[in-house]
């Protein structure tokens, strides 16, 4: 075989390898061109997350608009703070909303719902949630209801 | 019972000792500075042996692999009604896990074993100490191009296998089994991440590949120039690059995924 030859054939692999990338990139891991924008970080603190993990999702009536970015506890409360970027085209929403834990499905996984509010001014980059609802415990519920409260 | 005793302890001190030679040999390889005009055509003809003709084993592998994750899968997330979730499950296996790890044990039987036996012959033909006789490094001008070649081949091979295992999970899911095309793709694109899945997978095999191609050219280069000590040299090769990949793929695991 010639130089030349094995030269291209090598050159076609490594082009393999590369589309290869590329489609892992693209297709496998939704990384997008537009995932690169722009986005603001808001605030939520919770008593209870639940399940929830960083690079969870962020939903507006079953809408993704952004995702987890940390959850930290906060000492002086004892909450959970939990901020959450948001991508940047949704800048409206209503300052009285709430952050809601949600289930998708029975046992599936845990995700943070905004409830729109109904008030005309919004939430700006680093504000935090007026009002917040944890993360349903079904044990604390049978146990609620076993005990009668 | 002292003899034994003398015999663990002197099976010690040769581990160690073929372990600073392996070193050394490694060093020795790596400082030759490569020269462009004669090392790359070398190279390329490297890439093509160890590379591209082990394309076809990759991708069969890959194939069936995913193949078989995707029915396993169906199988298990079916009884829980959530067999929606196969993409993501078949895609995190293959790229996080599989993909490098069972390219690299394929790469050590097909790729490093020819490696030992053809440096080991070259031993025992006395053909790298003629080289050396001539003015002719035999560590730059047959042993670097190999190295080199395994190290990059592996990753480029593990991404083909990862894509070729994704491809064949979805024939299998969602041609087959009627998985709902739209959320075999959705939760997969949900689930990995491209730097924290992708990338790190991408990293184990460079890993991967750098210990798979550093083990088989130096069993090659320090066999014994005898028929049997070849043959031994090219079992030891796939055996050590075994070991050492599995023990390293825990390693590297732990290091990436363990923060929980």
């Amino acid at each position: 075989m010639t130089q030349r030859t094995t030269d291209i054939t090598v050159g076609l692999f490594m082009l393999a390898g590369l589309a290869a990338l590329l489609f892992l990139a693209l297709q496998v891991s939704g990384l997008s061109p537009k995932s690169a924008k722009s986005t603001y970080t808001i605030y939520a603190d919770f008593n209870d997350t639940g399940g929830i993990t960083p690079r969870g999702r962020v939903s507006m009536a079953g809408v993704t608009v952004g995702s987890i970015e940390s959850i930290s506890l906060n000492k002086e409360t004892f909450q959970a703070r939990v901020a959450m970027s948001i991508h940047g085209d949704v800048d409206n929403i209503p300052a009285d909303s709430a952050a809601v834990i949600r289930t998708s499905g029975l046992l599936g996984e845990q995700y943070i719902d905004i409830s729109i509010g109904g008030e005309m001014d919004s939430l700006k980059p680093g504000d935090t949630f007026y009002s917040t609802q944890s993360a349903m415990n079904i044990e604390r519920l049978i146990s609620n209801f076993a005990s009668g409260k | 019972m002292i003899d034994r005793i003398a015999s663990l302890g002197h099976s010690g001190v040769d581990f160690i000792i073929s372990f600073g030679h392996a070193g050394r040999f490694l060093a020795g390889v790596l400082s030759g500075v490569p020269r462009p005009a004669t090392g790359f055509p070398l190279l390329m003809k490297q890439l093509y042996s160890v590379g591209v003709l082990s394309l076809a084993i990759i991708v069969v592998s890959g194939l069936f692999i995913g193949m078989v994750l995707g029915l396993q899968g169906y199988t298990i997330l079916s009884d829980f009604g959530s067999e929606a979730a196969i993409g993501q499950m078949i895609a995190l296996t293959l790229v996080r896990e599989l993909g490098p790890v069972v390219t690299a044990l394929l790469f050590a039987g097909r790729a490093g074993s020819a490696l030992t036996a053809e440096i080991g012959l070259m031993k025992a033909t006395e053909q790298l100490s003629s080289m050396e006789m001539m003015g002719v490094d035999p560590l730059r001008r047959v042993i670097a191009p190999r190295l080199w070649a395994g190290f990059i081949a592996m990753p480029v091979l593990a991404i083909i296998f990862s894509v070729v295992g994704i491809w064949g999970g979805m024939l299998v899911g969602v041609e087959w089994l009627g998985v709902f095309e739209g959320s075999y793709w959705g939760n997969m694109q949900a689930s990995v991440d491209f730097w924290d899945d992708v990338i790190n997978g991408v990293i184990k095999s460079v890993a991967f590949g750098f210990v798979c191609a550093w083990i088989a050219v130096y069993q090659g280069y320090d066999c014994v120039p005898t028929s049997a000590g070849i043959s031994s040299a090219t079992t030891k090769t796939v055996v050590y690059s075994s070991l050492a990949v599995l023990g390293l793929d825990f390693v590297l695991t732990a290091v990436m995924f363990g923060n929980f």
